[in-house]
């Protein structure tokens, strides 16, 4: 693992009066899977609206593969990957017509998209479905494929949002096999997740409460700072610290 | 409280529900485990009366779901799996808006909702609407039991919740069934299936299991390792590799694997991972946790349906 891919300093994004993220700073490297947790409304969707160029920050710093977030915002754009659990795929296109329709917007030439597809078709396990609506495949098969169509275009940087929320526990370890394979190609993974047992999956993670990053380590690290035996105690412990309350 | 026997039901050529049978008890906590398009949804909706099934008969407190709606309806709390509460009317106007659809008041089921409702009393004049995750979930809960149901359906009440939500929720739940509140829940994280009296175990619209979690994990016969290494994306494919294994499963810092057969020989399998590179190693002998006997379930209804 190289340079680092993400850097922030004193990252800050404020609504009004509220302030969303509070001053977090943190490097992720090239290749690395990095985990980013904290409880609803800890400001985790604001942060990541700042670092894919979609929202500008209120004051500190952050660079996306070498992009300012400021002033390159659309060059971050076309050196990232994004997925979420709510929005990926066009459920009204086939399968093969979602992997058309991103290539292009990615700008993907041609001959390269046609090898592209077969790649991913094969690599998702769609061969009999290629020509059937999104609609119909079961949720873990889409976001597999929503993955893949987020790296088609080689990005540095992945971002996944709950990739895995709702999928069946055998596809959700396939889906973390494809992260460990990717992040192996020197893509960096931005992820976050509700299940504490990713966390785990994961080469460092952050933990953010009331917008700032109250811990950040290996989870090993973490698990030895807090002494416990597992993330999902860290998570807790921290997340009651929490004052901004969940309302 | 609850029988189901036997109910099928499909939509055109999908079949959401296959030959679904199973029993409720009165005041039990009961579980129904499965991922997203298990078909816990249309059960759920069989069972509030919102769906008729294709075959087979569902009663709710001796009542038919077909036949008896009207009488079943006031006995019922049910939180759908999408926020269904009105977003532009207050946390107050909510409240009084479903105790008056039920011909009562929030006063007279005070007691009932306090635990949870005087959480979110705060927040009374907000638009529901504007309420973070957590907290929609505890006023939804409050709706749907301030007419003070007998059965409690909650489909999914805590995806997309954060753990320390989801914590409190259950601990919600255990305080309802105290009160002698019979409730069904469905979730699709295993490991609250641990906090159910009995679960059924869901995939692909046929349930795979019922029992208590305690019995469900005890059906898991074969020996169940937890390997770690140094690299853990090397030791995943070294282990999906070797001719031995039966199953290989990533499991927060560990890999739980079985091999074929009743018994296990790891002295093979060491020298092997030794072979295919695989430094600090160990290997223990563990405990199954739930989601294991749903992934064994699940693997073998696989490999019945194409052996």
């Amino acid at each position: 693992m190289g340079d680092p891919v993400i850097q922030t300093e004193n990252l800050t994004r404020k609504f009004g009066d509220f302030t969303a993220v509070d001053n977090i700073s943190f490097d992720v490297k090239k290749g690395e899977i990095f985990g980013f947790l904290g409880a609803n409304g800890a400001g985790k969707t604001t942060a990541i609206r700042m670092l894919t160029g979609l929202l500008t920050p209120t004051s500190g710093t952050a660079s996306v593969s070498g992009h300012d977030v400021y002033t390159q915002a659309e060059s971050i754009k076309k050196n990232i990957g994004y997925m979420s659990q709510k929005f990926s795929l066009y459920d009204d296109l086939t399968c093969e017509e979602n992997i058309r329709f991103y290539g292009g917007i990615y700008g993907i030439p041609d001959k390269e998209l046609k090898s592209k597809m077969e790649e991913v078709i094969e690599s998702v396990g769609l061969k009999d479905v290629r020509n059937k609506l999104v609609r119909s495949l079961p949720l873990g098969w889409k976001q597999k494929l929503a993955f893949s169509i987020a790296i088609l275009h080689n990005p540095r940087i992945v971002f996944l949002d709950e990739p895995t929320g709702g999928v069946d526990p055998v596809t959700r370890r396939q889906f973390w096999e494809k992260i460990y394979e990717v992040s192996n190609q020197g893509i960096t993974v931005f992820v976050t997740t509700h299940y504490m047992d990713e966390a785990e999956y994961c080469d460092r993670i952050s933990i953010m409460v009331d917008g700032r990053i109250d811990a950040l380590g290996t989870p090993d690290a973490l698990k030895q700072n807090y002494d416990t035996d597992s993330i999902e105690d860290v998570f807790i412990q921290l997340a009651r610290s929490a004052e901004r309350g969940d309302g | 409280m609850v029988i189901v026997s036997e109910v099928h039901k499909r939509f055109g050529d999908k079949k959401a529900l296959k030959n679904i049978t199973f029993k409720v008890e009165t005041g039990e906590l009961f579980g129904v485990i499965g991922p997203d398009g298990a078909g816990k949804t249309t059960l759920f909706r069989i069972l509030n009366t919102l769906l008729i099934p294709d075959e087979g008969t569902a009663t709710v407190l001796g009542k038919d779901v077909n036949v008896d709606y009207k009488e079943i309806r006031p006995l019922l709390g049910y939180m759908p799996g999408n926020f269904s509460l009105y977003k532009d009317l207050t946390v107050e106007e909510n409240m009084k808006f479903f105790a008056s659809v039920f011909g009562t008041t929030i006063e007279a089921n005070y007691e009932l909702v306090k635990p949870i409702y005087s959480q979110l009393e705060k927040f009374k004049n907000r638009l529901a609407g504007d309420l973070s995750g957590g907290m929609k979930q505890k006023l939804a809960l409050s709706c749907a039991l301030i007419h003070k149901p007998k059965l409690l359906l909650l489909d999914e009440p805590t995806t997309g919740v954060d753990a320390v939500s989801r914590k409190e929720f259950w601990d919600m739940l255990k305080i309802l069934k105290s009160e002698g509140i019979t409730i069904i829940v469905s979730t699709p994280y295993m490991d609250e299936a641990n906090l159910c009296d009995r679960v059924a175990l869901i995939q692909e619209g046929e349930i795979m299991q019922i029992d208590s979690p305690k019995a469900i994990v005890e059906t898991f016969r074969k020996p169940l390792f937890g390997l770690k290494a140094e690299n853990t994306y090397k030791l995943l494919k070294a282990l999906k590799t070797y001719p031995q294994a039966h199953s290989v499963h990533p499991f927060g810092e560990y890999i739980h694997y079985t091999e074929k057969g009743e018994s296990s020989n790891t002295e093979a399998l060491k020298t092997y991972l030794f072979e295919q590179g695989i430094r600090e190693l160990s290997i223990n002998n563990i405990k199954p946790h739930i989601e294991d006997s749903f992934m064994e379930l699940m693997q073998s209804k696989q490999e019945g349906k194409h052996g």
